[in-house]
Order: structure tokens, then sequence, then C-alpha cells
């Protein structure tokens, strides 16, 4: 068999192929995205961005009731948005395996929340598995298409940061060579949930449970290492690598089903030590389960809940080890991320900045717009919340108050749930304004296509919103399209609309810089002509990464090899200092 | 597991970190170990900070090393070397690119660069390796190439043959950057 490194993200896209799926579909999000992304470069398998979580989980759901196995992804906080079909899918159960595979961000690495999935798991009656490395992520997904089958249930698959993005050696199978023709089968008491047919399959949903708990007990996922045979651990996922390297003498309960848990297994396991750990990141989920149980255990009262677990921090939480750059602050200067040279989104910022605009911000590249120096963000609450966030406050401040409340979000995140807040601002007359950044790609999971790109995930062309159109169609008089490149505009343009007692939207159209196709227009970098420029540092309040501050010769210097010649900062210089190569 | 060692490279986003991780990772597997890597992507890749943890021998667990465990800093940036520092095992070596990237509160004159960091992270772990990369990779014809200089450098101290170092870029460097690439490993070797 063939040994390759594959990050956990690979390898649950692997997994897919090798258990025959024929669909997958997602929305982007960190730490899941990089899963469609290999899945696409299967090309027995269907593979498409879809606009929202909820849509992509429909489109799973309907892939497995034609008997396809069906493959959707997304990330914590897409659960949430997915919840409304993933709720009664479980009473549906599947005809095809479904696998919803869900990456929690323990640590917050980039995200606005660090929920614990598995929670969803126990809430929606979904069963799930926990990988703690590559190699297990192929396997529990291979696993979990065939338990999903054989009990009639849609699965979880969840994986974290840790898992997703570490790469660890992996054992390739093979696809089968014989996958069922799909075919329309009508299964009314089993598809159709009105209350009469709901009403019996959730019945069937806890018989499910039931018996699914007691074929786990035997399975080898969830397994028993000896160790020393003093002390028991109970872990799963990633947690369980960690406390292989901290307590390499423990003995281990490694639970691969998470949900339901096995409950006989751990009653037999538990019964053997007197001193019993619970190790796993985030919640006590397994925690209340087992102390529910009636067994004495040590988990959160001495593990954290809040933020990943390291081998570190294990080790201080239970023997109080300290670990080294825990309690070591050297005063260095922080390196956070910023947006990159010739963002399209940097002048909008500026300008929102020094117009005193209390800006409801979104969820993308642009939430960057919230440091200094932009500056220029006051709420970040989740994917599409500007625009209901903007109504609601201007509903309770005063009017010369209202005047200063800007919503902003980009063309994804519009698209994935913006539409539906802007249709309740513009219905119920709000006198709000909408920026629209469209850089017509989902730019900060790495630039993955979407309604706007023109293009889909296999790179084929495709159709594309109308923005203006779109705006327009649901109520909205006032909408300006300009080039966020133009400064002098954006600034007039930002003002004006502000000023305006009724909804109006400004979309902000310009690719982004780190999309090749379309930025066809090959730009000269910029100098500063140090004979010009005064020192004023106007051009610094951009935070643009090619921009330095020579201290010694109090000018501005600009970063040739990352200067892309967008000339924001140009137009930000009273002094033409700043001159194009060539001129 | 004293047998497993432990390489943290650091850098700042953009500098081709992921990629000299991933060809280093690729090298212990073909020498037979059990190999883990992991670093973080996503928002941090936006000009921050970045590093990447490789670890690998008989049997690798965690994917993360274990703080203060740290055998090799393979660091691309100057102020990131100092900010790693920590993590490094006592008799821990440091290979370290000497280049300074400034970040956003130095670039916007609110804050210094630290001085001298070069003298201070040689006096804190002696034996310090000081590569210029920057002036190899021009020397071998490409700046891009910096990093694999660097992974010459690495080359060095590290008990692996070089044959694997030469198949693992062969694999993985894009067919119209091989020969700068093979130039630049060479000369990061002799560094």
């Amino acid at each position: 068999m063939e040994k390759v490194l594959l990050s956990g993200n690979e390898a649950i896209a692997r997994g897919a192929y090798e258990a025959g799926v024929l669909v997958a579909s997602a929305y982007p999000g960190t730490p899941s995205t990089e899963i469609l992304e290999n899945v696409i470069r299967y090309k027995e398998i269907d593979a498409s961005w879809a606009p929202n979580e909820k849509v992509a989980l429909e489109v799973g759901i309907g892939a497995s009731f034609g008997g396809a196995r069906a493959l959707v992804t997304m990330k914590h906080v897409g659960v949430n948005v997915a919840a409304d079909p993933l709720f009664t899918l479980s009473y549906t159960g599947v005809r095809g395996g479904l696998v919803l595979v869900v990456a929690d961000d323990p640590e917050l690495h980039s995200s606005q929340n660090e929920q614990d999935s598995r929670n969803y798991a126990k809430f929606s009656k979904v069963p799930m598995f926990e990988p703690a490395d590559s190699q297990e992520a192929l396997e529990y997904t291979r696993l979990a298409f065939e338990a999903g089958e054989r009990f009639d249930t849609p699965m979880f698959l969840r994986s974290t940061t840790r898992i997703s993005h570490a790469k660890s050696i992996v054992r390739l199978g093979e696809r089968p060579a014989d996958i069922p023709q799909p075919s329309l089968v009508r299964d009314a008491a089993k598809l159709v949930m009105l209350p009469a047919n709901a009403r019996k399959r959730h019945y069937v949903v806890e018989e499910r449970l039931r018996q699914m708990e007691e074929w786990s007990c035997s399975q080898s996922f969830n397994r028993i290492e000896k160790g020393a045979g003093k002390v028991g651990v109970i872990t799963a996922g990633v947690a369980y690598q960690y406390v292989k390297e901290v307590m390499p003498d423990a003995d281990v309960l490694k639970i691969g089903l998470v949900y339901p848990l096995p409950k006989q297994l751990i009653r037999d396991f538990a019964a053997s030590y007197e001193t019993l750990y619970v190790v796993e990141e985030l919640d006590p989920y397994m925690e209340e389960q087992i102390r529910a149980m009636g067994i004495k255990v040590i988990g959160k009262d001495k593990l954290p809940i809040c933020g990943e677990l390291t081998p570190g921090r294990i080790q201080k939480a239970l023997f109080g080890k300290e670990s080294p750059l825990e309690d070591n602050s050297p005063e260095l200067p922080s390196r956070p991320p910023n947006m990159c040279p010739g963002c399209p989104h940097r002048g909008v910022f500026m300008e929102l900045n020094r117009a005193k605009a209390y800006v409801t911000g979104d969820i993308g590249c642009y939430t960057l717009g919230f440091l200094p120096p932009l500056s220029a963000m006051d709420t970040c609450v989740c994917m599409g919340a500007s625009i209901g966030n903007a109504t609601g406050i201007s509903k309770v401040v005063s009017e010369e108050e209202q005047r200063k409340v800007v919503a902003v979000i980009g063309d994804s995140t519009f698209l994935h749930t913006g539409i539906n807040g802007l249709m309740d601002m513009v219905y119920n007359k709000s006198a709000s304004t909408v920026i629209i950044l469209d850089n017509r790609i989902t730019a900060m999971t790495g630039r993955q296509e979407n309604p706007t790109s023109g293009y889909m995930l296999n790179e084929q062309e495709t159709y594309r919103v109308d923005m203006e159109q779109l705006c327009r169609s649901v109520g909205v008089e006032h909408v300006k399209v300009i080039d966020p490149y133009n400064i002098a505009l954006t600034r007039k343009t930002i003002r004006e609309e502000m000023a305006r007692p009724e909804t109006s939207v400004i979309i902000t159209t310009r690719p982004c810089v780190l999309v090749p196709r379309d930025n066809m227009d090959k730009r000269m970098p910029l100098y500063v002509d140090h004979d010009k420029c005064t020192g004023c540092k106007a051009c610094l309040r951009l935070g643009c990464p090619a921009i330095s501050w020579d201290e010694e010769k109090k000018k501005s210097n600009i970063d040739k090899i990352i200067c892309v010649g967008c000339k924001v900062c140009q137009q930000t210089c009273g002094f033409s200092a700043f001159i194009e190569y060539g001129e | 597991m004293n047998d497993v060692k432990n390489i943290l490279l650091a850098g700042v986003g953009g500098q081709g970190i992921l990629l000299a991780s991933e060809v280093l990772s690729e090298v212990m597997m073909m020498a037979g170990m059990d190999v883990k890597k992991n670093e973080i992507h996503g928002m941090s890749q936006r000009g921050g900070s970045v590093t990447s943890h490789v670890r690998y021998g008989d049997k690798v667990y965690s994917s993360i090393i274990p703080e203060g465990e740290v055998d090799i800093l393979f660091s691309f940036e100057l102020l990131e070397t100092m900010r790693y520092l920590p993590l490094l095992r006592e008799g821990g070596r440091v290979i370290v690119n000497s280049l300074k990237i400034a970040p956003p509160s130095v670039a916007l004159g609110k804050q210094e660069y630290p001085a001298d960091l070069t003298e201070e992270i040689a006096r804190r772990v002696p034996g310090t390796t000081i590569v210029n990369g920057l002036d190899l990779a021009l020397e071998a014809g490409n700046p891009k190439t910096v990093n694999t200089v660097l992974l010459g450098a690495l080359s060095n101290v590290l008990d692996v043959d070089k044959e694997l170092w030469l198949k693992a870029l062969n694999k993985m460097v894009p067919a119209k950057l091989l020969d700068v690439n093979l130039k630049a490993f060479e000369l990061g070797c002799n560094a």
C-alpha cells in the first residue's frame, strides 16, 4: 500500500473518494476549506461550493435521498447555519450515506467563537466519529459512510484545527468498483416530515441510538491501550496524542465514536482505577455524561475549558509543571495579520475612519479593517450579521447618530446570509447604508469561487450574480457602484450615502489582488520621491505593508517587491511624492 | 519519547515556510521515520507570524512540539527567532536567516525593531548558525529561493543522506524552478 504524508483535510477527502462518494458540497471556512479543494481532484466526485452551509447540507441530503453517498463539510459555526435541515435529517435518516464533516477551531485561530460541535451530535441525535490523526481521518470517513448506511442515519465526522491542518503518514486504499446507480425512489413515510410521519420517526431515532451504543462497545475504534495499570484516562481526538505524550504509562480508553458514548465499555474500564482522568478539548462533553453514570473522574475541575490543549497545558493543569512560553513575556513587537498590499478594501476603511462612521462589520478579510491604523470596525458577530445589526442599532439611536451607521460586508458573506438582512432593511424602511465590498471571491479562506466569481470549484465558467440588480430587485433605490481604488470618489460616495435618510447600498468593485485571472492589467510599483516627501505620515494611515517609515530620514519608503501599484497611497499624498516606476 | 526530534520553523507569512516544512517532512518520511507536522493556516497567513512544527522519530504522537522541547529552531527572520527562543530545549540549536522584516508597528514608526538581534541570539544560544539567505538566493539566481538555501544549511546538521534531500526537491519543486533551487540548496549546504 502506498504511504503518503497527508493533512487531516486531505485524508478526509481521500476517505470520501475511497468510500465511493459521488457528491460533495460545502461553504468554505477555516479549518475545513481544504477538504473540498482536495475532493475536486477526484474526477469521480461532483464537488461544488454552495452559497452557505445550509444549502450545502440540503444538496447533500438530496444526493443521499437519490441513493448516492454524499460528503458535506463546514467549520464549526457553519453548523449553526445548517442546523435547520440537520435536526430533521436525523429523523429521515439516509438512503446513500451522508457524512457531515465539522471542523472545530479550539483556540480561535481563525474564528469568532470556539463552540464544541460534539454538543451538536447529542442535540441533533446524529452519531459522531472523531479521528486523532490523518490515518484515522481517512478510516473514520470510510467507516462513517458504512455505519451511517447500516444504521440508517446521517453521521458527523468531527475534526479540529490540529487534525485538519496537521500532516501525518497515511496508507491509501482503493475506491470500490461497483458503486450503486442512484435513482428516484418514493418513500413518503420516511422522507416527508409532516407531524404524523415525523412523530413515528422519532421512535426510530431513539432505537437507533440505543443500538449504536451497544454496537460501538465492541468496535475497534473504541480501544483500550494498556499501560502500567495504575491510572486510567478516557480521551478522544487530538487530546489522545497529548495524553500519550504527557502520560506514557497510563492506561488509555480512546474513544473513536464520541456520540453515542460506549457506556458499558466506559463502565468496565472505569471499574479498574482509583484515579481516572477524562482529557478532552473544550467542553466537559464526555465528562458530564460519565459523571452522570456515577463515575468519579478528574477532568475540567483541573483542565481548561477555554482554548486548545497542548502537552504543556495538560502537564501544567494536571501536574503543576510550568511551561516555558506561558510565563515568558518578552517586549517584542507583535506581528498581526494585515490586508495585502493593493487590497481594494484598504481605502474604503481609511475613508470610513475619516468619516467617523460607526461600522457594523462582518466576517472576511475586511474584518482586519478593525486593526490600527484603519481602526474602522465597531461590531462583528457572525456571517451576514452586519446588515441586521445596522438596522437594529438605527432603530434605537438619535437621528444624528443613525447617519453614522454603516454596514460593511463582502460579496461572499452578502450572498451567504446578508441578502436576507438587506431585504429586512429596505422592507422595514431603515435609513442605514450598506457597503458591499465586492472582490468576486471568498478571500479570507484562501480564495474560493462563489456566485459572484463567474467560475465554479472545478474552474469551469458559469453565471455571475449581478450585485447591483440584486440589490435593486429587493427594493433598494439608491445603489452606487464605485471603484475603491478611486479614493476621492469613495470618500464622496460614502459621505453622500451616509447622509441620505433612506436605505442605500454602495458596491465597491475590484477583484482580490491575489486572484491572477481577474488581474490581467499589470501595474508598475511606486516609489517615494524623497525630495517631495515632507514626512507628514498621511500615507501611513493606510497601514499598507509595502509602505514603511524611515526613522532616520523622516521619510516614507515603498518596498517595490511587494507593491502592486494600486496607487491608493498616491492619492493620500498632498505633495505628489508617490511616483510610478517608468514615469 | 526521547528519540523524537523536534524542529520548529518560524518566520513571516509569504516567506515559503510551509513549503520548506513540507520538504523537510518528506525527507524524514523517505528516511523511514514516523513524521508529523503542524501549522496554522487562515488568518495568520496575511503577513502574520507563522510557525510550522515538524517532529520525527520511531513513533510520534503529538503533532505540536511539547513546550520547551524544540531541538532546532529553524528561523527565517530575526525577530521571529527571538519570539520563539523560549521554546528551545537546553542544548538546542538555532539556524537563522539574517533578515529583518518590520512588523506593522515598526513600519508605522510606532515601535522600534529590536537592536542587535543577531548578537543577542548568538549570545543566548552558543553555536547559532547565521545564514545570509537573501545573498545566497540572489547568487543562485532567484530571491525567492531563500527557503531552499536555508534548507541546505539545515541539512548540514541533520543525519540524513543528501540524496534524499535532492529527491524531495525534485519531487516537490515545479520543474521550471528546479535548477535554481538545486543551486540554492547547494549554496546553503556550503554556507
